[in-house]
């Protein structure tokens, strides 16, 4: 073996460790067809020689439990959290809004944060599960630099109960290969390809905001609808693509790096990530709409290590920490203090930051799509029939 | 009296066990079976029977499963009996240990993880690249039911390997000798001696199987590609996406019956087979 073939496979190895650790293959896995959500990545933890020494400790004690999404983190930036605050970051990844609302609904979830989408949080204020933030023990988030499109749904009825983490889009992947040249640019192309020369290679969502938002999206209605008129015709379509789809799951990066699938519906973040490594992937935001989402970060009630959870917000806010975990995972920040220090390249890249015309056709998930008891038995329909 | 008041406090704690985690939940499945889900999901306390009404939305699920569970059980049976046989009956008692232990090391990993291995056994690049190579052509293996039974019979294959294989291990050898010396064919003294000694173990096995099958949800999302739904996977989604508590636990209580029903007609079943070996033997 000569040094330099050596050389590649070391740094391959840590390529594929840093992977295995920001959101492990399994983990995610898991919790993506289980939707038990439970597994914690516990890095640091389950290995005594990467505890922070004890001369650093704080009073806000040795961890924070952290519930989030997949392919969401930089390992390193809770790394350099420990060995500043003393904490170890422990984090529980999960496949959709709907699971962290039942786990904190059924109550002791031990999460001291977690970080729920835009369309969620007057349901969490609601069913009085989240904590009103305490802003100054934020000194880093600044409300100004914030573009309110994105910031605005964190607070209700006047009270600041989540501050913004990422924005993103959902769109599709796809990869070109297969296309015979052209890209698809709407939801028709997706259902229709689907349903032919696509025929076993296409994932959908195992999420029923998605998943049947972006089949309403094929008939150009709401994908927030919950008419059931339109809802029928939405599952009369997921129910005549069902058999040609390869899975139905939100861990899609695996099957579509592997070849297995060639189309999946898909969140910004992904489409970045697999896009950087493989370019005949291309994301694209379907020209009828579909979702623009905003994530944000917040406390539940009852959470056990307070101190700390506040500390990690205001440690993942700080300008320069954002900066990285957005070139790590790829998803847009609304914080113009960080997008001032972002490269060049990574501001102009249409998956991040999409053309206007196509960004304007995009909806924010609703409230009501969480509850509504149709959407929800549309979607066992689907995964049963 | 004393020796009774040492077996009340030698079986207290199990009894206190399944009183806590096992009869007290069920109470409480039960009285949220007849309740109604809250507008934002959980649980209002009602008496209706609305829930258990809308079982049949449930139908496609249950059915699937009351297929899977005794099809994986018989499969697992066909695959585990004759490797049962041969580590009981035919491996040298050498080797016999290592090959047990080699049975179980797979339960030294998790479930999940052996599953996931498969996922890539199975998929595009692992046997089907293989099948392709050798100009079978491309097979499509993943997300299929055949590979969540393949996963199935993987992963349950040493619950029904053990039990059979002790029941094997500890027939009296000097029957099979008996058998030969007054002319039975290995044919006939497996049929009429070996194979019903060995029935407590081929039905604990398929007990274990079986029961473990009807709930099982993992290996079908994972395997099948979330395509393939059962009530394991139905119940998940009741509690953990729509949070429908009452109806997911009318689904709980309806496969708590279902098992108990089927469970008890295989145990008359193995009784009256039982009852019938008696009658040959009394012959």
């Amino acid at each position: 073996m000569t040094d330099k073939i050596d050389h590649i496979s070391r740094q391959k190895f840590m390529e594929e460790l840093r992977r295995y650790q920001r959101g492990s293959v399994t983990r995610r896995h898991f919790l993506g067809v289980t939707g038990l959500g439970a597994a914690s990545a516990v890095l640091g933890a389950a290995m005594p020689g990467l505890m922070p020494r004890a001369a650093h400790a704080q009073s806000i004690g040795d961890r924070v439990v952290l519930a989030s999404w997949p392919n969401y983190h930089d390992p390193a930036n809770f790394d350099s959290f420990a060995a500043e605050s003393g904490a170890t970051v422990q984090l529980n990844v999960f496949g959709s809004n709907e699971e962290m609302l039942a786990k904190l609904q059924a109550g002791g979830s031990g999460w001291d944060v977690f970080v729920p989408t835009n369309y969620t949080i007057t349901t969490y204020v609601e069913q009085d599960l989240i904590e009103p933030l305490d802003l100054a023990l934020l000194p880093n988030y600044d409300p100004a630099s914030f573009d309110q499109r994105f910031a605005g749904p964190g607070t209700v009825n006047g009270t600041v109960y989540a501050v913004p983490r990422n924005w993103g889009t959902t769109g599709f992947a796809v990869n070109t290969d297969h296309t015979g040249g052209t890209t698809p640019t709407s939801w028709k192309e997706f259902w229709d390809l689907t349903q032919t020369t696509f025929s076993g290679r296409t994932m959908v969502h195992d999420y029923q905001l998605t998943t049947i938002g972006n089949a309403l999206k094929y008939f150009g209605y709401s994908f927030n609808s919950i008419d059931p008129a339109e809802l029928a015709k939405a599952e009369e379509l997921l129910l005549a693509a069902k058999p040609h789809l390869f899975a139905i799951s939100s861990d899609y990066q695996p099957s579509m790096r592997s070849g297995d699938a060639w189309m999946t519906i898909c969140w910004t973040g992904d489409g970045k990530q697999m896009n950087r490594d493989m370019p005949e992937i291309v994301y694209v935001l379907g020209k009828e709409g579909g979702e623009l989402w905003s994530d944000f970060f917040a406390i539940p009630k009852g959470a056990p290590h307070r101190d700390a959870a506040y500390a990690l917000i205001n440690y993942l806010l700080a300008p320069e920490i954002n900066a990285k975990e957005v070139m790590f995972h790829g998803y847009p920040v609304a914080d113009a203090r960080v997008n001032a220090i972002l490269p060049a390249e990574m501001l102009n890249d249409p998956i991040l930051y999409p053309a206007a015309d196509l960004l304007s056709a995009l909806e924010f998930g609703a409230a009501a799509t969480l509850t509504d008891p149709n959407r929800a038995e549309l979607m066992a329909r689907f995964k049963a029939a | 009296m004393q020796r009774r008041l040492s077996t009340w406090l030698l079986l207290a704690p199990a009894g206190l066990w399944f009183a806590v985690m096992l009869v007290l939940p069920l109470c409480f499945v039960v009285v949220f079976s007849f309740g109604e889900r809250e507008a934002a999901g959980g649980y209002v306390p009602a008496f209706t029977l609305a829930q258990y009404a809308n079982l049949p939305s449930r139908g496609t699920a249950f059915l699937n499963t009351l297929t899977l569970a005794p099809f994986g059980t018989v499969l697992a049976l066909l695959i585990a009996y004759p490797l049962a046989y041969f580590l009981a009956m035919r491996a040298d008692p050498k080797w016999r240990t290592l090959l047990l232990i080699l049975v179980i090391v797979p339960f030294w990993t998790s479930i999940l993880i052996r599953s996931y291995a498969w996922i890539f056994i199975l998929g595009g690049q692992g046997l089907p690249a293989v099948i392709a190579w050798l100009g079978f052509g491309s097979v499509r293996l993943i997300n299929t039911p055949f590979a969540v039974m393949t996963g199935i019979v993987y992963g349950y294959l040493p619950l029904m390997v053990l039990p059979v294989y002790v029941s094997l291990e500890r027939l009296d050898k000097r029957l099979l000798e008996a058998a030969a010396d007054l002319g039975a064919p290995p044919l006939r003294s497996f049929l009429q001696v070996t194979l019903p000694l060995s029935l407590p173990g081929v039905a604990t096995g398929c007990m274990l199987v079986f029961i473990l099958l009807m709930g099982e949800f993992l290996i079908p999302a994972m395997l099948g590609g979330g395509k393939v739904f059962f009530i394991g996977n139905a119940l998940v989604d009741l509690f953990l996406q729509s949070r429908n508590w009452a109806f997911g636990a009318a689904v709980a209580v309806t496969l708590v019956l279902i098992m108990l029903v089927t469970v008890s007609l295989y145990m008359w079943l193995m009784r009256r087979m039982g009852g019938v070996r008696d009658d040959v033997a009394l012959m």
